[in-house]
């Protein structure tokens, strides 16, 4: 038996101890590495969550087979929760400095995560021996992730904006679901008709927090052959005859018609969860929407069909294109880098395989045949390889999307510094969305004021 | 105990200078031991607590672009104190700070008066007024925010003010209803603690003290600005400072039940606009600055209040 003065001893060595294990655990660096004998491992993010049964089984099928085909190559796949949704937790991450060796990022977030200075610049890899497929992605899903000539990540998934509907509640109001809202005059109209059904229904709806009243403003900005910043990026070009049109409308519908309901400041899951319970009649939004309502917010694929985003007065005179992609962390190996390349172009970038592996996607029930992601050039041989397999084995009603497929608008990639932007953008939707007093020119100076800073402060 | 240690009792050397100096090193031992004790503690306090403070104060002081971190003088508060939404966010969390000291600090102790008057179900009331703080924040401004504040007819206040023949309110999406709904839901949620801080404080009060009051013929109101009162201030005192604290540094009401800034910067509070800056404008520095300002407005705060209380008491 120990005496006491020795039992404190010993118990405050193992105390030290113990922090000092916890503490040097904590600060253990992860073990991608290249090896000597040529072997290269490397770790990526997002991998699905445990909750995601089907995607994550795939995920996991395609990393087994990944590494067969390339055995000099291990693919440590990391999943980081939320942080695919959520730009805080990416944030964070960043700013913690505890990214993984490829990492996934928003198409709206090249400037932060060059700012943090966490970038490679991957240029020289990006060959075809990397990517197969390069030559036939579209230009403006690569420009989001190339900065001065640069390529900083890789395009992985993209979209573009349209005006999403409830088919049922169109046939209930005695709307044709064939010929939806072509410009904001209709889709007023068919509003009202919606919103005459009652039962806390909402003729259209619309965002005005969590950055996404921003976002959505600015889709309808385009829409409007507006622009959210100048050509040069440096100023706000918001507060003008299109930004007030933007306004008009949903201030129109809002309170002149009472056609959007009365609970506002909505974000994502705020909208869809009212989408899913067929509370909703129109909102903008992208293809994948869908796929949202049916998965997390119950609702189901046969109640939506989707036609072009509207304009003015005829069609739109742009759409808002974002999307997502993988950058690359400092400080990688070359064979590193290019491992992380072949990683992507198997499973994000290659007809019938990975992401694009339709025959396994449709029993699953995971939606194949929605007109998005729009990553292969219209025309390039990806791009008729992956329609032709999509199409073969669709699973959702094609038709329904048809009229948004058929009928593309100019699509208009997300202004650099977008996250804040459409932050301060948040505050004129807001006020337009429940302040019936709320002064258009007001709310538009205001904004465009607090953006010209921002952006003065991003450079 | 050892045989060694055996020895040490029973051959105690008779030399007083030998004994001190024996005495001295057992104490230095023992302070040792406890120094090691504390190390984690110090080690904690010194990575999670003093060195993020340390390191936000200097990045206030900073600008990281492309990688490369530079030092850019007072420019990130010149910055941050011209952004339109900061005096607005000083202004709503002083607006919150104010409504709750006179909801949630004087509400509470009210209740502790009454619930210390009961003689029966004191237990009972307590775990009542204490199973909203068991709810996880986050959950109680959630029921808040699709249950009560839902601003159509359906919602519970709306139903009950419609019920009582008084006008419905637009809740979190009135800008002028934003903030004292943000207190409401703060007081439901925190009270219950501070009434059990308040119960025993009253319940340390000895009874004659209340006794010889009465003889004197002091009623209710008397009693507890004679007695009552002196004998908690301290309790009282120490509560009004957290309580100004926790309040000022108010977030999680704005970020759920206004899903952020609100209507017209309505719930924007200063600790959002820090969330705001840093993790959605892509400006840590602005964020660090802001923080900076917002400790030393606490900081000063609390400084003041303790010199003051010590000057009284």
């Amino acid at each position: 038996m120990l005496s006491v003065p020795r039992y404190r001893k010993v118990a405050s060595i193992a105390l030290v101890a113990g922090v000092g294990l916890a503490l040097a655990a904590c600060s253990t660096k992860g073990d991608s590495s290249t090896g000597a004998d040529g072997k290269v491992t490397i770790t990526v993010d997002c991998q699905p969550v445990g909750a995601q049964k089907d995607l994550l089984r795939d995920w996991n099928a395609d990393v087994d087979a990944f590494q067969k085909l390339h055995p000099n190559i291990t693919i440590k796949s990391v999943s980081v929760g939320a942080q695919c949704d959520n730009p805080p937790d990416f944030t964070a991450r960043l700013a913690g400095g505890t990214v993984t060796d490829v990492f996934y990022g928003y198409m709206t977030d090249l400037q932060q995560v060059l700012d943090s200075g966490q970038a490679q610049d991957i240029t020289q890899y990006v060959t075809k021996d990397t990517i197969p497929t390069w030559d036939s992605i579209s230009d403006g899903a690569k420009g989001a992730f190339t900065d001065g000539g640069k390529i900083y990540g890789i395009p992985t998934k993209n979209y573009s904006m349209g005006l999403l509907y409830n088919k049922n509640l169109f046939q209930q109001a005695g709307l044709d679901v064939k010929n939806p809202p072509k410009t904001w005059a209709e889709v007023r109209d068919a509003a009202k008709k919606i919103a005459a059904l009652g039962n806390g229904i909402a003729g259209y709806s619309d965002y005005s927090a969590g950055n996404t009243g921003g976002w959505h403003f600015t889709a309808e900005l385009f829409s409007q052959g507006g622009n959210p910043v100048t050509d040069d990026g440096k100023k706000a070009n918001f507060n003008n005859a299109q930004g007030k049109q933007v306004l008009q409308n949903l201030k129109d519908m809002r309170y002149t018609d009472n056609s959007m309901g009365s609970k506002q400041l909505l974000q994502w899951p705020d909208l869809l969860t009212n989408a899913g319970a067929g509370k909703v009649g129109m909102f903008v939004g992208a293809p994948d929407a869908t796929t949202a309502i049916v998965t997390q917010f119950q609702g189901k694929y046969q109640d939506w069909a989707m036609a072009p985003l509207p304009g003015q007065d005829g069609a739109a005179k742009g759409t808002l294109g974002g999307g997502e992609g993988y950058f690359f962390k400092k400080g990688l190996s070359a064979d590193q880098v290019k491992a992380g390349l072949m990683w992507l172009a198997y499973e994000k970038l290659t007809p019938g395989k990975g992401q694009f592996d339709y025959v396994r996607s449709k029993p699953e029930n995971n939606p194949v045949g929605l007109p998005q992601p729009q990553l292969f050039t219209p025309g390039s041989d990806a791009f008729k390889q992956d329609n032709d397999l999509k199409m073969a084995n669709a699973n959702v009603t094609v038709e329904d999307f048809a009229l948004f497929a058929n009928n593309p608008v100019p699509i208009k990639f997300e202004p650099a510094n977008a996250q804040a932007i459409y932050a301060i953008l948040d505050g004129a939707m807001s006020a337009i969305l429940t302040d019936p007093n709320a002064n258009i020119d007001d709310q538009l100076k205001k904004a465009s004021d607090k953006v010209d800073q921002a952006l003065a402060a991003a450079k | 105990m050892t045989s060694a240690t055996m020895h040490h009792e029973t051959t105690l050397p008779a030399d007083p200078a030998v004994l001190r100096r024996r005495s001295r090193s057992g104490k230095t031992r023992n302070n040792l031991t406890g120094y090691a004790f504390l190390i984690g503690a110090i080690i904690c306090f010194a990575l999670f607590s003093w060195w993020p403070m340390i390191r936000g104060i200097i990045m206030s002081f900073q600008r990281t672009r492309r990688g490369v971190t530079t030092w850019v003088g007072w420019d990130n508060y010149v910055r941050i104190v011209q952004d339109p939404s900061f005096w607005t966010a000083w202004k709503n969390t002083a607006y919150f700070t104010a409504l709750a000291l006179i909801l949630g600090y004087a509400v509470p102790f009210v209740v502790a008066i009454i619930f210390n008057e009961f003689r029966h179900a004191q237990g009972y009331l307590r775990v009542l007024v204490y199973l909203p703080v068991m709810l996880p924040p986050a959950s109680a401004l959630f029921l808040f925010k699709y249950y009560a504040y839902d601003p159509s007819d359906a919602g519970l206040f709306n139903a009950i003010l419609r019920f009582l023949h008084l006008p419905t309110s637009q809740w979190m999406q009135d800008p002028k209803m934003a903030v004292p709904a943000m207190v409401l839901a703060s007081t439901w949620m925190n009270m219950g603690g501070a009434i059990l801080i308040y119960l025993a404080a009253l319940q340390n009060i000895p009874g004659d003290l209340y006794e010889a009051a009465e003889l004197d013929g002091a009623g209710l109101f008397k009693r507890i600005r004679h007695v009552t009162i002196p004998q908690t201030k301290l309790i009282l005192s120490l509560m009004a400072m957290l309580q100004v604290v926790a309040t000022m540094q108010l977030f999680i009401e704005p970020l759920i039940l206004a899903n952020g800034a609100g209507s017209q910067d309505s719930a924007t509070s200063v600790a959002y606009l820090i969330y705001q800056h840093g993790f959605f404008q892509n400006d840590l520095n602005g964020a660090a600055a802001l923080g900076v300002i917002m400790l030393l407005v606490l900081g000063g705060f609390s400084f003041a209040y303790v010199r003051l209380s010590a000057k009284q008491d």
